[in-house]
């Protein structure tokens, strides 16, 4: 479908990069020099088959193959994500947890409409507010994710806190929120009832019965926001002018460079996959109910 | 440790109040719905009003007055041609206040049809169309942005399509599996048992009861929406130059932060950090009034 | 009367917290409960039942507190405990049941977990601690426990979950065991073995019980004590067999009598009815609550509360308890003479069947069924859940197309098996009232709109022979001009419930399928219903195919029994002989789960094992795995015919029908002498 959406709409490739002023016979040669005057299912099947073979074809912009630029563009946006990953999904589980705890009281209110008002905040807003404050007002970190040469893990992540901020919030608030539903329905359920009434104790109670049906939901929520983070991904790139797989779609698309295109949303779509695959896998795990469905 | 509702049975023959006023009672009650709708109006009537009442023309530069900061003349500075960003940032308003709308409605009404239809009729219809809305859905909405705005050239309406129809197949989910449960309920067969038509149950019998759903998720959708516009202007793929949008206004200028020049980004990213959250509390409240 | 008692109550009252408001749910409720005490709480929904149950274990919803009085169990005042003190107190002495065990226990921990955590929290760990639940999970007749500790709850069946359930409330042991309508929702022979358990553990344990139902009759069964709650207030109390037998407060008297009993029946005269509603949550009550209902009550009835009389040993909240049984009846019994049943069979089925899945697994969620009915009867659908009796039901309607073969006529007609294909009269003809009013009333609608769109599109009629129509329809139903401008929500469970039947009388059918009409509904309310599907019969000589699973609203309406067990026909033939027998085995078990309040503790006819899966069903008689009566192999391998053992009259059994009677003679001789021994016992009190 990227393929599709990659190849017929930009109509003439040749004369997509060459400008309208070109001659005809040189876009001619050009296209032929790309391939992309041969069938479209022609150009597919090779597309797919080379793809496969670590060849993503090679670029209209640079001239060169693809694939070291989308795999080193793989590898710095993992780190990013990555980064927000680690922070979010404890922190905005923990906050979600304590909001239902404190249901209605001043700290949920708190963490419910503070989580809800920074999720929906774009990030290049948040980012912009966030450099400002960090970045030029108090000069804790640096504006630009781009560290020196050979720099170490740690100047690495020293680097990418304030990129990573953003994507952090906007995940937090729909954690938070998820998990604090989820805790809310299992704190009604008849079973936390149950738990109670046996005389357990509270900590027993909520780690015990609680948590675990409680956090189900969330769990698989979280796999699927590898979707968000992608389109989060291409803001904070562009935005901090870092070489991720996010400024490299962004960078292609604007330049039409599509095999460069191409290659890399087909990165994402398998990111994607392996993370929808990853995320039902751990809720079967998890969940007896589907695990030991068959026997039923 | 649910609360307890009090709509027992038998409690009285009749209740008084119907359920949509109970609805419009508790949005009145709710503090964040009407916090909320106060942002949203307030920026609204900028977008309608606002250009008479700014102290300059938004687009007019003055380099002689470039890069002013604020001051009692420029309230919120000047920008890189010397435009005032003070009438700039209320004007600014104009553009994403029509396009996300524009878009959210196209969305929903699309989103709609599409959901009534596939859970209506369910089976094959239900499993073809629904795979390919999950097949789009698989794909991340600014991903397919892009490559349409890259297709289709950038324009205002561009941008209301595309994300009309990148929004269009997640409110078409919503509205699907609330149709879903409608369809298992009883006055549906009833429904069948009078030969009624198909698009009279639809429309008449099933619609009225998944409104609840559908507003909810269009206020979302409208949050989401503003979200969209501002970062696709901000990606230079959404609202094109002269226009005084924030995300647009951002772009442009945020290559010189480091410079110290915090006004020319600042104020348009508060304008849109506050129509947005007032978006989303008028989300919230309406969402607390119907689950009441 | 020294000895500490169980559980005391001392002018409790509980407010719940809405929109602002307290709103009390009890009213200074006062009882008490003695060691070894089984006591029962009546009444109806919405009069404060859980909430006394909730309040005794300190767990009530969020918008509830507890605004006055005291709470003491075995002597400890509740209300006074830290929540330390507290939850020792939830381990060491109360326990409760509650209704719907499936949710009661955890999905994801096995069962293994669930119980041994309870006695670890005596310290008991380890193997000591399985050691233990495997017996106390043999104390509830699960058999195979140890297997049953490895599973997870949605692996057991609804039956077994209680018994876990149970099982984990006896676990340590408690003082008090609150069990709040711990079968309800459970099925007929299966909510008879969790009672027949509740019964034999009691004599076993130590435990005073306090066991909170709305079905008068297993209170009955139960409990030495009961008391009446009314509007959140104690209206009667006192020994089950006083308080059922010679009730001494009109809400009491009233509510015995909304009951179909001892195989009453439509012709013999109608059920009584409470008119008015119970008063709302909250709403300031002067004098006593009962009074706007209560056609004994005078001025001071309703200026001035009455106390709790003590009548001897027993107590009622009313100014005139001499005379409550003299109550009069807010529905005058005489029923007019109902037309016999003749002429041709309005709806003749032959050789229906139905199966869902895929072919290499076939379920035969009915099977081979053929039936009559003629005009102005009543065919009774009786059976468990699984039986097949709403897929039936869907089957005639034509919501479910049936499998090729079978033939359905209406009027001596043929029916499409396709509702689409069936023409406009004949859809007018059959019709049906839903279970749930909630769901079969589209909500966004008013009930004008409910009501016209049927008149319209199944009369015909439109302009002001509609407005003309709708009105005396409105009428009929015993709804008035003011409910038509509602939405459903706005009206209580009962006056939906006569919109749906008013919406199913609108083009004059033939044939009614009643699906559960009144079992959403509390007794009073269903007597109401009852009655008016009755006279709407006697009236216009409609015909009702009505499902239920209580036997005694069945037996009230019907003329013909068909007892569906996994989509077969086990017996049919004409409500009295099905009912009085000799009957299938299945029918006998049936009858004999059903708890009622005129019968002596005798013993029940026990089915053991679960009903199997319609998708794999026993070989030879369906039945057979677990028939009381079952006679030897061949049971096992061939399906018995429906064979005629009396004109009407079919039974599926491979016992003739003569031995049957023997069999069965025996008992109901051994009932009819206890029953005759009780009337005169009754008589001479």
């Amino acid at each position: 479908m990227v393929f599709l959406g990659g190849q017929v709409l930009p109509g003439n490739v040749g004369r997509a990069i060459l400008g309208p002023f070109a001659d005809q016979r040189a876009v001619d040669a050009l296209n032929h020099s790309l391939g992309v005057d041969r069938p479209l299912l022609v150009q597919y099947g090779s597309w797919i088959w080379n793809f496969l073979h670590g060849d993503m074809g090679t670029s209209y912009v640079f001239r060169a193959p693809v694939a070291p630029f989308v795999v080193d563009a793989l590898g710095n946006s993992m780190k990013l994500a990555l980064i927000a990953f680690v922070l979010v999904v404890p922190i905005g589980i923990l906050g979600g947890v304590v909001a239902a705890l404190n249901l209605n009281r001043p700290l949920d209110r708190i963490i419910s409409l503070g989580g809800l008002s920074v999720t929906v905040l774009p990030e290049f807003v948040t980012g912009i507010i966030l450099i400002l404050i960090f970045g030029v007002w108090l000069r804790w970190l640096p504006i630009a994710a781009a560290w020196p040469k050979g720099a170490g893990f740690l100047t690495q992540i020293y680097y990418l806190i304030l990129p990573s901020l953003p994507l952090f919030l906007v995940l937090f608030g729909y954690i938070a929120r998820m998990a604090r539903s989820g805790m809310i329905e299992a704190l009604d359920s008849d079973y936390t009832r149950t738990a109670v009434l046996k005389g357990l104790t509270w900590r027993t109670v909520i780690w015990r019965h609680v948590l675990r049906n409680a956090l189900l939901p969330t769990i698989t929520v979280i796999a699927t926001q590898t979707g968000y983070l992608i389109g989060g991904l291409v803001v904070i790139e562009t935005l901090f002018r870092y070489q991720g797989i996010g400024s490299l779609i962004f960078t292609a698309a604007r330049g039409k460079d599509f095999p460069m295109l191409e290659a890399g949303i087909l990165t994402i779509g398998i990111v994607y996959a392996v993370a929808t695959l990853a995320a039902d896998f751990l809720y079967s795990v998890l969940n007896p109910r589907i695990r030991l469905g068959a026997e039923q | 440790m649910s609360a307890v509702q009090t709509t027992s049975p038998a409690q009285d023959d009749m209740r008084r109040r119907s359920p949509l006023a109970d609805v419009f009672y508790s949005l009145l009650r709710s503090r964040t719905f009407l916090v909320g709708l106060a942002i949203v109006l307030f920026w609204v009537a900028c977008a309608l009003f606002g250009e008479r009442f700014v102290p300059y023309d938004p687009l007019a530069d003055d380099i002689i007055d470039a890069l002013a900061p604020p001051s009692r003349e420029h309230w919120f500075g000047t920008d890189q041609i010397g435009r005032d960003v003070f009438s700039r940032v209320i004007v600014g308003s104009r553009d994403i206040l029509t396009v996300a709308p524009l878009a959210t409605l196209f969305a929903t009404v699309a989103g709609t049809a599409l959901g009534l239809l596939t859970g209506y009729f369910r089976g094959i219809v239900d499993d073809v169309v629904s795979r390919i809305l999950e097949a789009f859905m698989a794909i991340p909405g600014v991903i397919v942005a892009l490559l349409a705005i890259v297709a289709l050239g950038t324009s205002k309406t561009t941008v209301i399509v595309v994300i009309g129809l990148s929004f269009a197949p997640i409110i078409a989910r919503t509205v699907r599996s609330a149709v879903l449960t409608e369809r298992e309920l009883d006055y549906v067969a009833a429904a069948e048992l009078r030969h009624e038509r198909a698009l009279y149950t639809m429309f008449v019998e099933i619609l009225p009861n998944v409104i609840p759903p559908i507003l909810v998720e269009t206020t979302v959708r409208l949050g989401y929406a503003i979200f969209a516009v501002a970062t696709l202007s901000f990606l230079g793929f959404g609202i094109q130059p002269p226009s005084p949008d924030w995300g647009l206004s951002i772009s442009s200028n945020y290559g010189m932060i480091s410079g110290g020049f915090w006004w020319t980004v600042l104020f348009d990213a508060l304008a849109i950090a506050s129509l947005v959250i007032g978006v989303n509390l008028v989300t919230d409240g309406v969402q607390g009034a119907f689950n009441d | 009367m020294t000895e500490r008692n169980a559980l005391e109550l001392k002018d409790l009252s509980v407010a719940y917290r809405v929109a602002g408001r307290n709103r009390a749910v009890l009213r200074n409720v006062n009882l008490t409960i003695k060691t070894g005490e089984a006591y029962g709480l009546v009444g109806e929904s919405g009069c404060g039942k859980s909430t006394v149950a909730l309040s005794v274990v300190r767990y009530l919803p969020r918008n509830g507190s507890i605004t006055g009085g005291s709470i003491a169990l075995d002597g400890k005042d509740v209300m006074k405990l830290d929540s330390e003190a507290l939850r020792r107190a939830r381990a060491d002495s109360v326990s409760m049941v509650y209704q719907d065990p499936g949710k009661a226990l955890n999905p994801s921990l096995r069962i293994d977990r669930q119980l041994t955590e309870i006695f670890e929290l005596a310290g008991i760990t380890g193997q000591a601690a399985s050691d233990k639940a495997i017996a106390m999970l043999n104390r509830v007749r699960i058999s195979d426990p140890a297997s049953v500790m490895q599973r997870y709850p949605h692996q057991l069946s609804g039956g077994m979950q209680q018994r876990v359930a149970i099982a984990m409330a006896l676990a340590n042991d408690p003082s008090m065991l609150i069990l709040d309508e711990p079968t309800t929702g459970l099925d007929a022979t299966v909510e008879a073995e969790v009672l027949d358990l509740i019964e034999q553990l009691r004599r076993e344990l130590s435990a005073s019980i306090l066991f909170i139902s709305h079905n008068l009759a297993v209170v009955s069964n139960m409990c030495d004590r009961v008391g009446v709650l009314y509007a959140g207030m104690l209206v009667e109390e006192g020994s089950t067999k006083d308080v059922f037998n010679d009730p001494r407060h009109p809400y009491t008297v009233a509510l015995l009598r909304c009951l179909p009993r001892g195989g009453q029946r439509k012709d013999q005269g109608r059920l009584d009815t409470i008119p008015g509603f119970l008063p709302g949550i909250g709403v300031a009550i002067k004098g006593c609550a009962f009074a706007d209902r209560c056609a004994l009550a005078d001025d001071r009835c309703r200026t001035e509360l009455p106390p709790l009389y003590d009548l001897g040993g027993r107590l009622s909240r009313c100014f005139h308890h001499h005379k409550a049984q003299a109550l009069p009846r807010a529905t005058p019994s005489d029923v007019a003479p109902a037309p016999k049943p003749a002429g041709a069979p309005v709806l003749r089925v032959a050789g229906l069947n139905k199966t869902y899945g895929n072919p290499g697994h076939p379920l035969r969620a009915v099977k081979d069924v053929s039936l009559d009915l003629r005009p102005g009867e009543t065919l009774g659908l009786v059976g468990e859940s699984g039986s097949g009796k709403t897929t039936f039901a869907r089957l005639l309607l034509g919501l479910v197309p049936p499998d090729d073969g079978g033939t359905i006529e209406l009027e001596g007609r043929a029916l499409a098996p396709r509702l689409e294909n069936r023409s406009d009269d004949q859809i007018k003809a059959m019709q049906i009232v839903f279970q749930n009013p909630d769901s079969a009333l589209n909500r966004s609608h008013s009930i004008r709109h409910l009501i016209g769109r049927a008149l319209k599109r199944l009369a015909g009629l439109s302009g002001k022979a509609l407005e003309a129509r709708l009105n005396d329809l409105v009428r009929s139903v015993r709804l008035t001009e003011r409910h038509l401008a509602v939405k459903p929500r706005q009206l209580s469970g009962g006056l939906k419930q006569r919109v749906a039947i008013a919406r199913a009388f609108a083009g004059d059918p033939r044939i009614v399928v009643c699906d559960e009409p009144t079992s959403a509904l509390d007794v009073s309310v269903q007597a109401a219903i009852l009655n008016l599907l009755a006279d709407l019969q006697s009236k216009e000589d409609v015909s009702y195919i009505f499902i239920s699973h209580d036997l005694g609203v069945v037996r009230y309406l019907s003329d013909k029994i068909a007892v569906l067990y996994l989509g077969r026909i086990m017996e049919f033939g004409p409500s009295e002989p099905v009912f009085s027998g000799p009957h299938h085995p299945y029918t006998e078990a049936l009858l004999s789960a059903v708890p009622e309040l005129d019968r002596s503790k005798s013993s029940r006819i026990r089915l053991d094992g679960e009903t199997p899966s319609a998708a794999n069903p026993p070989t030879g008689c369906v039945f057979h795995t677990r028939c009381p009566r079952k006679i030897g192999a061949i049971c096992e391998t061939l399906e018995p015919e429906l064979s005629e053992s009396e004109p009407g009259h079919t039974i599926r059994c491979h016992i003739p029908y003569i031995e049957l009677m023997e069999l069965q003679s025996l008992k109901s001789e051994a009932r009819e002498s206890s029953l005759q021994r009780r009337r005169v016992e009754r008589s001479t009190a």
